[in-house]
Parts: C-alpha cells; structure tokens; sequence
C-alpha cells in the first residue's frame, strides 16, 4: 500500500493547507460523481479519501507519523454514489433530458432513431409532469387542499402544507406519466405560485400588516379587529399610539419548520376623518398645547 | 426505502438549517406526504454528493447549482446512450 503522502503526492512536511489543496485537486478530477462513465475512478478516489481522512486531520496525522496508527487505520464506509442510482433502470426524477432534447427535435434519421429507441424502451419509468399552481396568500399560511385540473381532465389533489414560500415545489410519487414495462410512473412537480395580498408581506416566518386606526382610537385607545391570514381577531390599541406604532400579535405568523409559528406585526396608520370634520378643526384651532408641539424639532417624537 | 426529515437528517449527517436551504434551492426535492416530507436512497446519495462538492472540493452555492445541473443533463444523455446501445446490440 503507497503511503497516504504518495497518494495525495505532497512531501511528508507538507502543511495542512497543502494537503488540502492537493486533495481537492485530485478530488475534483475523481469524485464518482463528477465521473459517471469512469468505472475505476471509484476506486481512485476511495485511496485519495482515505489519505486525506489520516493526513486532514491534524490529531491522526500526528500518530500516523508516530507510527501509531497505520494508512489503513481510516478505512471509510461503504457509500453509494449519486451516478449509481442515475443510470439505474428506472432512473430517477432528477435526471434532465434537455441535454439531447434538440437531437429528438429534427426530422432527420438520427432524431427517428432516438425517438424510436426512447419509445421502445422496456421498463421505462414514465415522464414527470409539471405543473402550476397559485394559491391565496391566507392557503400558503394556514396550508389547505387544492385540487387541480390536468390538461387532459382528470384531477390532482394537492395537500399543500402550511407555511410553504412561493415558487416551492411540492412532488407528487407516483403521480406523472405512466411508464412502460415495470417501470413505474414518474411523479407530478408542482411549482406552487403564492398570489400576493395587499394587505400583507411576509418576511421569513412574520407577517406584517398596516392596519388603519381612526385619530380617536389612537388617542384614547380602544379593541380593534385586525385581519390576519387566519381570520379577523381582536387587538388592543393602547392610549396614545402613533402612525408607526407597531404591535405584535404573538403566533399569526407563518408555522416555523422546526415547530410554533411566526408572529404578525401591525403597523399603525392613523387616518384623520373624511371628510373633514368641522368640529375638530375647531378644537385645533383653539388648541395651543398641540400647535406648540412641533415634531420635527430634536427631542420630539 | 423513504426516511422522514428526521432519518434523512441523521443518515445524511445534515444540520436542519442546510437541509432546508438545500431544499430552497431545489438541489434536494422530497416528496411530500401527508405526514410530511420524505426522502428516498437517491436523494441521500445526491445529498452525500452535494456534501462532498462543498466540504471536500471547496465549491460555493452557485457552483453547486451548475454542477447539479450540468450531471444531471449527463446522466440523462448517459441514459439514452445506454438505451440505444441496448436496442442495436445484435442479438
């Protein structure tokens, strides 16, 4: 067995950023998976691995190089590699044709030949299909069940789970176009649109909303109802609040993954009467306290 | 075999946070179930790749999004090829 400094082709006084460098050099060129058609590279990059397992790591490099441990000592797990699942019979959903599409696309022989072949083929997992579907702002929230009509009739019911962000993908098993042979159907891919509503923004798991207050429930307080994705529910608006005062309706925001949910924040936006109000424009006018108060003076607020 | 987020988590030796971003950017696409997401033996495979491409080989997040892209173009050309091969063999 060459030792692990061979392999990784460094000098034994080599420092860490050295070996790293090397490694990825050499990794980059024999990962399995960056080469599918390369049988042996497995094999060369399991020897380049366990090198760099030993000499990565500071502490087993030291008692490699005591001699307490030997370059057999990182023997790494068994791993299946993304390529041995790509070229599998029935494949998988990430494969992308669009490498040859436009080969099957012309009249010539060669395009009839694929096309033909592609047809022909026994056990052939079926197409994914894709699909769009746009939700309310509230469903993408609270989550809901849509169902939706395919191009050629039929129905697809969708669980769309709460919290989901737009342009997710939800994916259907089972649920594209059939296959042939053994090969079982490919799935459903829907891209989940979220119609915007005006009143709300979302930003990661909070809402915020401007809800407008009247000058009297600013000033003297009062219960408000306030929409949120959920439904309408009662908030307190305290004495005193201001365009800008922001309150916070704890859990009415959107379900956070690892559990609990966002919160709603309501931003306040005091509306003077319309149409104008003959009465207040008389108190203001006989209110000197409010017309020495000015706001945008140092201190004020 | 399909594991739930919490296995995948586990035999992936994935944080939550990466998953979930992974997710976000389509690199990992799950299927979704009633009782939540769930993930098969090529999404770990392919999880295992993406680890390997950042951690080992220093690739950042736009590159991986190339890369995805690009193997899964070659497979799918790999796929035909093979096929074709299959169909012309003589017997």
């Amino acid at each position: 067995m060459r030792s692990p400094y061979d392999v990784l082709g460094v000098v034994p006084t080599a420092s860490s950023a050295d070996i790293q460098k090397a490694y990825r050099k050499l990794a980059k060129k024999l990962h399995p998976d960056l080469n599918p058609g390369d049988k042996a590279a497995e094999e060369k990059f399991k020897e380049i691995a366990v090198a760099y397992d030993l000499l990565g790591d500071a502490e087993k490099r030291k008692r490699f190089d005591a001699g307490e441990i030997d370059e057999t000592g990182a023997e790494r797990p068994q791993q299946r590699y993304y390529r041995d699942f790509a070229t599998s019979d029935h494949g998988h959903s990430y494969t992308d044709n669009s490498g040859y599409a436009d080969f099957m696309d012309s009249d010539d022989a060669f395009a009839e030949f694929l096309r033909q072949s592609a047809q022909a083929r026994a056990n052939r997992r079926g197409r994914d299909l894709h699909y769009q579907l746009p939700i309310d702002f509230a469903e993408s929230i609270t989550g809901a069940n849509k169902r939706l009509t395919l191009p050629d009739g039929g129905t697809l019911d969708v669980a769309i789970p709460p919290g989901l962000v737009d342009g997710q993908i939800l994916r259907l098993r089972g649920k594209g176009a059939p296959g042939s042979g053994t090969g079982g159907p490919g799935d459903a891919l829907i891209e989940v649109e979220v119609q915007p509503d005006p009143r709300f923004t979302r930003e990661g798991d909070d809402i915020s909303l401007e809800l407008p207050v009247s000058l009297s429930e600013a000033v003297l307080g009062g219960r408000v109802r306030v929409p949120t994705p959920t439904g309408e529910v009662t908030m307190t608006v305290p004495k005193g609040s201001n365009t800008g005062t922001t309150l916070r309706l704890k859990g009415k925001g959107a379900p956070h993954r690892g559990g609990g949910h966002g919160d709603q924040f309501v931003k306040l936006k005091v509306v003077l009467p319309r149409p104008p109000d003959p009465e207040l424009e008389a108190f203001v006018s006989n209110w000197d306290k409010g017309k020495a108060f000015n706001p945008r003076e140092e201190g004020a607020s | 075999m399909t594991m739930n987020k919490q296995q995948f988590l586990a035999s992936a030796g994935l944080r939550i946070e990466m998953l979930d971003f992974w997710i976000e950017q389509q690199w990992l696409i799950p299927e979704e179930t009633a009782d939540g997401a769930a993930f098969s033996d090529v999404d770990l495979a392919r999880a295992h790749f993406i680890r390997d491409l950042k951690a080992d080989l220093g690739v950042n997040d736009e590159g991986v999004d190339v890369i995805l892209h690009l193997v899964d173009q070659l497979h799918g050309l790999r796929r035909a090829l093979d096929q074709l091969h299959a169909d012309h063999r003589p017997p």
